[in-house]
């Protein structure tokens, strides 16, 4: 049977916009079954601040399902928190017992800017793939989905990859805000599948270039791997680094190989 | 009033509609597509593969998300499959087949040339999605693999681990980005529709409010898509995403969109109990699992051992027993009134005994426990994540919640609405399922739409309006809708009550749930509408949102949201009282046979409900769009 903690603090970081001051603000909050979700108990407490006449905490959530990577929050300085491999939205409480102080924070990273309170901009993803993140198939044109066999050790690798959920923990842990996972495990993807080859080395290129327009620099900590809610494999990067290296050579031939040059 | 529901059926046999249709269809030359502008709202499945489709053939496309990445779209949620008739295990599958098992499985209450479409064109789906590099399992030879769903006697589900929605909502949504990297789609986020705004008989374009600054704007178009999902929120608890809302749909409706069916909502078999009173959304369970894990309850009333102290001879595998040749993969509705009997027989298993058990035991004897927990391992760990409890050492326990609607806007066979120019596709649209939705159908029909259907249909509307300008947004339409809006939303912030959007959307669910989900009677139904309006007018008046409407503010926009929901909420019970038979998800328990079956009524309903808005949301006015029942005769539906 389920019991309830008692006695919870929460030191909940408030801020009205981008380009005003935030603080941390103290909540005290009582009568929370264990078998609540984290967002649940945040839910609990922005009722409570709704009838008293305050603004609620904002913060990004949609399928609690930890598939939609819409949730975000460090959380006693752990992206997603305490749980290994688990989003924000499928910690529960159940990992916390009464009289715990909890620190909620938004991701922190510059690429992320902040919008109100836990809320943060998380379009340079976006961006990112748009540069590269697909494989050019306009609908129409495909040949029999079962002509190209794809060995099952690839497909599960390309699956491995694919899990990524973009919800930018990786970036909030990295000391760089860098966003080699999220951005290689695209890449990883696309370019392990016979699919991706014909845009492997012009994806490669252009992605991480977008990557680094926005986003720091990888100097392999590691934490980003420690915070993935999807336990995506650091080994990606070292996929893309190769391929990106590659890249330098196989699009400059490319290149030399245009009529005009 | 009664509207024109011209469903535009094509000429010739079955087989032959779609093609029929494509041949006659008006065609917009490809130099001309870029004087057209089409909006698209909603970047799940439907949505990015159509924005994506359309402006690959060169329309100018506007596409909106309330979300923060078009990425977030609910589709990604759904876990078993997809559908298509690839017949690669040569079980005996076929386009035929799918048509069939799909209307078999809708209780014979779709429109049968939009059904076969749907069956036809699954197959371009797999081929479409395998081309973008989504990465569907594969046997050890490198072939795709597949699995079977509840309702089908074959293997035709096509799935990525426990993530197929994820991959394929990726597939669509990397293809939509590569659209706006190249220009072509405009992409909105974070902007939520508030209104669709209809001029001489025609849509032409949307009002919508930007959910980082409350800014309300008017974007004109020459045609509106709507893939904005279903209504399954309307019940509070439900596997829906927090956001998903009726919002767009609905404020079509208020627009002139007739609504259809809104009584078909589908109540799926395998989610996880509720826990607790604070729970702010219920977690399905793919029905994959019941591939490889056995239902059972205790034969015994108010039997407290643990599982694995009741003895073979001592539990109830009730699907097996009452549905022996589909058995534990007997389709949604059925199974959850199964599993609803079993409850409240005093059967129910769990601390709240408000569950039913789902075992992997027999199958991890069988199959090894690798074999299993390779197919199931993300559901095993989400299962033990949300309870605390290991799947493959005690049974799941499941439940049957909210998960899907099949009711939605009436559209005719172009997925045009009662709106020239508005179009609907997806969830948001009633078009395909029925009375009932069979697993693994839902990306299928997203997929269709948005990347088959549209974008051949949509050209036949646009082509007379070929060298008319964008509609102005400069017009009485646009500022009337706007300043509606902007007056709605300021109303809720003046409101000054005391209660939380979430505590009326609570209450609403627990009237819809109790009197409306999945067992309905007359007079339940008319409870509910006794209570719904009471509990609307308290709504409006004690309605309490704090923070301004400057700023991100997501208490008013579950405010706006909840809203909607009342007016819809009336609406489904309206439609479910005048249903006077049970079919596929919508089961009156004054129409059951002997054997508790749901008993149809073919004399009297076998028609599409379509309601039209008449400004009281109790006061609808119906239509009724008779089916026509030409290449399959109407059959009781049995899985026995």
């Amino acid at each position: 049977m389920s019991h309830h903690l008692q006695n919870l603090t929460l030191k909940i970081w408030r801020q009205d916009g981008p380009d005003d001051a935030g603080h941390f603000e103290m909540y005290r909050i009582d009568d929370i079954s264990d078998e609540a979700s984290f967002l649940e108990m945040l839910d609990v407490l922005n009722e409570r601040l709704i009838e008293e006449g305050k603004s609620a905490i904002v913060f990004d959530h949609d399928c609690r399902e930890g598939i939609c990577g819409t949730c975000s929050l460090m959380i006693d300085g752990q992206a997603h928190g305490p749980q290994r491999g688990t989003a924000t939205c499928q910690l529960h409480m159940r990992k916390f017992k009464s009289g715990d102080e909890i620190v909620v924070e938004p991701w922190r990273a510059s690429a992320f800017p902040l919008i109100r309170d836990l809320m943060v901009d998380r379009s340079a993803f976006d961006r990112i793939i748009e540069s590269g993140g697909f494989i050019t198939a306009e609908t129409g044109g495909a040949p029999d989905a079962n002509i190209i066999p794809v060995p099952k050790t690839v497909a599960d690798g390309a699956m491995d990859a694919a899990e990524c959920i973009g919800c930018g923990a990786c970036v909030a842990a990295c000391p760089n805000g860098a966003a080699n996972l999220f951005t290689a495990a695209k890449i990883s993807h696309l370019n392990l599948l016979p699919q991706g080859q014909a845009e492997r080395y012009r994806r490669v290129e252009a992605m991480v270039e977008t990557m680094n327009d926005h986003f720091g620099s990888c100097t392999n900590h590691g934490e980003c791997e420690a915070a993935c809610p999807k336990n995506i494999s650091i080994d990606f990067i070292a996929v893309m680094n190769q391929d990106f290296r590659k890249s330098k050579f196989k699009n400059r031939k490319k290149l030399s190989r245009t009529p005009n040059n | 009033m009664t509207m024109n529901l011209d469903a535009k059926i094509p000429e010739g046999p079955i087989q032959d509609k779609w093609d029929n249709y494509k041949q006659h269809a008006k065609l917009v030359n490809p130099n001309n597509k870029r004087k057209f502008k089409v909006i698209v709202v909603g970047t799940g499945l439907a949505g990015a593969s159509a924005a994506a489709t359309l402006a690959e053939l060169g329309y100018q496309v506007e596409a909106f998300t309330f979300h923060d990445s078009p990425r977030r779209a609910h589709s990604i949620a759904a876990q078993g499959g997809i559908n298509a008739a690839k017949n690669y295990h040569d079980d005996g599958d076929s386009v035929w087949r799918l048509f069939y098992d799909t209307q078999k499985g809708g209780d014979f209450r779709a429109r049968e040339a939009n059904v076969y479409r749907l069956a036809q064109v699954s197959v371009n789906i797999i081929d479409q999605m395998v081309a973008q590099g989504v990465p569907f399992a594969r046997e050890y030879g490198g072939l795709l693999d597949n699995r079977s769903f509840g309702g089908a006697q074959v293997s035709r589900t096509f799935y990525a681990r426990g993530q197929t929605g994820q991959q394929l909502l990726l597939g669509a949504y990397q293809q939509m980005a590569r659209q706006v990297g190249l220009g072509n789609i405009k992409l909105w986020n974070r902007v939520e529709l508030v209104d669709t705004v209809v001029a001489d008989g025609r849509c032409v374009g949307i009002v919508t409010r930007d959910l980082l600054n409350g800014e309300f704007k008017s974007h004109g178009a020459h045609a509106v898509v709507l893939a904005t999902g279903g209504y399954g929120n309307v019940f509070f608890l439900s596997t829906n995403a927090m956001n998903c809302n009726v919002t767009a749909a609905w404020r079509a409706h208020r627009a002139g969109a007739a609504f259809a069916n809104p009584c078909y909502t589908q109540i799926h078999p395998t989610c996880i109990p509720q826990a607790d009173d604070t729970q702010s959304k219920l977690t399905l369970m793919s029905e994959s699992l019941r591939n490889d894990g056995r239902v059972w309850v205790p034969l015994k009333e108010g039997d407290n051992r643990p599982a694995d102290q009741i003895p073979e001879s001592e539990r109830d595998y009730y699907l097996e027993r009452l549905y022996p040749s589909f058995g534990n993969l007997a389709p949604r509705d059925i199974s959850s009134r199964a599993a609803k009997r079993a409850v409240d027989s005093g059967r129910g298993v769990g601390p709240l005994k408000n569950g039913v058990y789902l075992d992997f035991a027999a199958s991890i004897d069988r199959l090894g426990f690798n074999t299993v927990w390779e197919r199931y391992s993300n559901l095993f760990e989400m299962y033990e994540r949300i309870t605390g409890e290991d799947p493959t050492k005690v049974p799941m326990r499941i439940y049957p919640a909210s998960h899907y609607t099949m009711g939605g806007l009436w559209v005719d066979y172009e997925l045009m609405t009662t709106v020239p120019g508005l179009y609907a596709a997806g969830e948001a649209n009633f078009s395909d399922h029925g009375a009932n939705r069979l697993g693994a159908s839902a990306l299928m029909q997203g997929l269709a739409d948005g990347y088959f259907v549209l974008p051949a249909t949509i050209s036949n509307y646009l082509a007379p309006l070929l060298n008319t300008p964008v509609p102005s947004t400069d017009t009485p339409e646009f500022q009337a809708s706007e300043q509606a809006a902007r007056e709605r939303f300021a109303g809720y912030v003046n409101n000054n009550g005391t209660k939380s959007p979430d505590h009326f959307h609570r209450e609403l669910g627990k009237i819809i749930w109790e009197y409306c989900g999945m067992e309905r009677t007359d007079a339940g139904l008319r409870t509910a509408l006794d209570k719904l309006p009471p509990l609307y007018q308290e709504f409006k008046s004690d309605l309490r949102v704090t923070g301004g409407d400057t700023t991100v503010n997501q208490t008013l926009e579950k405010a706006g949201r909840v809203d909607d929901f009342f007016q819809l909420g009336m609406l489904m019970c309206r439609d479910a009282l005048e249903r006077k038979e049970s079919c596929g998800g919508h089961f009156r328990a004054e129409y059951q046979d002997a054997e508790g079956e749901a008993q149809r009524d073919d004399d009297n309903f076998a028609h599409v409900a379509a309601w039209e808005w008449t400004g009281d949301p109790m006061a609808p006015a119906l239509t009724k769009e008779e089916l026509e029942f030409e290449a399959l005769p109407l059959a009781k539906r049995s899985y026995k």
